[in-house]
């Protein structure tokens, strides 16, 4: 018993970094219909960002979300402006599939260019020191991801909820022609709105770098887990995506202990094909009427 | 017979004699080792497009079962004992069988989900069984890879045998596609690419229809990861299950005309002796990459239809424009 509880201590902290790399995925895809498949290579790029600031100019990583963020935001207000609002007509979603695919791997061969593929981490001095909570292990640089995630999750529901900007985005997600009907720019919602799901990677990533060892190649095991949270938890849906992160960890941290760590990765494709078979459109994920 | 089926007849038979000549013209082995791998990507590409062009679902997964053929073969050899020399590339329509049977509950389940969400699903689908490979040890020998017997065949003419397989294999996935697009499955693709729902309400059987594509394009491409294995004589999980490859076969597709017959071959042949050169040139995997990515967007960006459609959309407007020239002047005769 105590081991699981560890591994449900373990899985919750490891899904919250999940959760906030998935929910620029699953808001992008909100308002654009557009899978955002370079999403894991984005956060591999902030984790090198977030690296490179530490090594040279030793820049606390945490400390580094500060400046990546905004760096990275910008970046997807590029990339949406050049890849993705250039495509057009009703292959659109799918084409987009690809684009951000082929971006992937762009950004995959530009780092492997400038970081050759030897595996990096962040180590700040606090990397390997753990609390003891009532007997359990807690470790200090995993809080401190949950605690940042859920910080930015909780910014993220705020600008969604409070402010004008979220509304407009809001009312994209639901219904793009009747906002736009209603006066929402729908070209500003979405260019911004992309950024946001870039920043969210790009937070994600600098704690990514201390949590993990990682090279250029990693984007494709981030990404899988990535696209499964966000098809578990529902297309477009934020709170979905959260749940599905936190189970995804759980689930993983508790077969690592009780059954074997080699099918950990394995068990939530397990889950997420059982889940499909009953909710075709996953937990919290409307029914796709037309497309 | 009609004289479209002739000319089309008349045009696989050609293709067919050229490919067969080739590699009994062309002694040069690195030259043949290209034709065995454009054949291998111009057969994927067509077994991609039979299931994802004509019903209008991307599959980003296809090379999944790639893998899975690769090693169905390969732990063949190991356990069943299937021969030597050319008798294992006989076993191979039975590996494909197999596969694509065995993948369909899987398709069933996934198919459940619509476009985007397919889509996701099957990309998933390529990390499970790169995960299979790795973990299922005592089969696959996990990531130290798995060794097939040397093929047992001439030096001078190692590549030969290889290359002829798959020609067969494009053949046969070019000729499925030829008499799918004929026939009423054909009819009924089109019509869920068109409007599933619409479809549906009229009567068509859209998820039999759509297993049926799925099965004949599983069987194809699990096949061609057969031969590759048997080629390469070395596979492991990474390898065997490579999204670039996946990628490739999606970016030749999509280059060539996605939907048509001719289009995902026209588009491995333009593109698989390019990305040779690029990593002959290039050497180092990393600029390659960045190199491919660039290629893809181009192609993406820039000619989202395809070659052939685009093609085809040009040559009738210069026949529209020649025949409103022509009435033109018509006219102007009349008035005179």
């Amino acid at each position: 018993m105590h081991n699981v509880i560890q591994a449900v201590i373990l899985g919750v902290l490891i899904g919250g970094v999940y959760a906030l790399m998935a929910s620029g995925l699953t808001l992008v895809f909100g308002i654009m219909k557009v899978i955002n498949v370079a999403q894991g290579a984005l956060v591999i790029l902030a984790a090198y960002l977030s690296y490179a600031l530490f090594t040279h100019l030793h820049v606390d990583p945490f400390l580094s979300i500060l400046v990546v963020t905004p760096a990275m935001f910008v970046l997807g207000v590029l990339v949406q402006v050049v890849f993705v609002r250039t495509l057009r007509g009703p292959d659109a979603s799918e084409l987009s599939l690809l684009v951000t695919w082929a971006l992937a791997l762009g950004i995959e061969g530009v780092l492997s260019v400038i970081f050759k593929t030897t595996f990096r981490a962040t180590n700040p001095s606090y990397a390997n020191r753990s609390w003891d909570v009532l007997g359990y292990q807690v470790s200090e640089v995993r809080v401190l991801a949950f605690c940042a995630s859920a910080v930015l999750l909780l910014l993220l529901s705020v600008l969604l909820t409070r402010t004008r900007f979220g509304r407009s985005v809001r009312a994209t997600v639901q219904n793009p022609t009747a906002a736009a009907l209603l006066g929402v720019d729908e070209r500003r919602v979405s260019t911004i709105g992309f950024g946001i799901g870039v920043s969210m990677a790009a937070a994600a990533g600098a704690v990514y770098g201390v949590l993990y060892p990682f090279n250029p190649g990693s984007h494709y095991d981030l990404i899988s887990r990535l696209l499964s949270i966000v098809v578990l938890g529902g297309l477009g849906s934020l709170g979905g995506a959260v749940v599905a992160a936190l189970l995804m960890g759980v689930t993983e941290a508790v077969v690592a202990v009780e059954i074997s760590p080699t099918w950990a990765a394995f068990s939530f494709f397990v889950v997420l094909l059982v889940v499909l078979l009953v909710r075709p459109q996953g937990i919290f994920g409307l029914r796709e009427r037309t497309l | 017979m009609s004289r479209a089926t002739a000319a089309s007849l008349v045009r696989g038979g050609a293709f067919a004699a050229a490919g067969i000549a080739f590699p009994f013209v062309v002694h040069a082995a690195w030259i043949v080792n290209i034709g065995v791998l454009t054949l291998m990507y111009a057969t994927l590409a067509t077994a991609w497009n039979l299931f994802s062009g004509y019903t209008g679902y991307i599959s980003l997964g296809q090379v999944a079962f790639f893998g899975l053929g690769a090693y169905t073969l390969g732990i063949s050899f190991e356990h069943f004992g299937i021969g030597s020399g050319y008798n294992p590339l006989f076993a191979l329509p039975v590996v494909g069988a197999g596969v694509a049977l065995a993948s369909l509950p899987v398709a069933w389940i996934a198919l459940r989900t619509r476009h985007m969400t397919f889509a996701i699903v099957t990309l998933t689908l390529l990390f499970v069984v790169q995960q299979l490979a790795f973990n299922l040890h005592s089969l696959t020998h996990g990531s130290s890879g798995l060794m097939l017997p040397t093929p047992t065949f001439d030096i001078a003419s190692y590549d030969r045998p290889f290359y002829l397989a798959m020609l067969a294999l494009l053949l046969a996935a070019l000729g499925l596609c030829w008499i799918v697009l004929r026939s009423k499955l054909g009819l009924m693709l089109l019509a869920i690419r068109e409007d599933e729902e619409k479809a549906r309400g009229l009567g068509v059987r859209v998820t039999g229809a759509k297993l049926v594509a799925w099965w004949l394009s599983i069987a194809i491409t699990a096949m061609a990861g057969g031969v590759w294995a048997y080629y390469l004589t070395f596979i492991y999980p990474e390898s065997a299950v490579d999204p670039l490859v996946m990628i490739g076969a999606v970016l030749m597709t999509f280059l060539g005309g996605r939907g048509t017959l001719w289009g995902p071959a026209i588009g491995a042949f333009v593109l698989v002796p390019a990305q040779q050169y690029l990593l002959t040139r290039l050497g180092a995997s990393e600029l390659y990459l960045v190199g491919y990515s660039a290629v893809f967007m181009v192609v993406l960006l820039v000619l989202p239809r395809g070659i052939l459609p685009s093609l085809r959309d040009a040559i009738e407007r210069t026949r529209e424009r020649r025949r409103t020239h022509g009435k033109r002047i018509t006219r102007r005769e009349a008035a005179a």
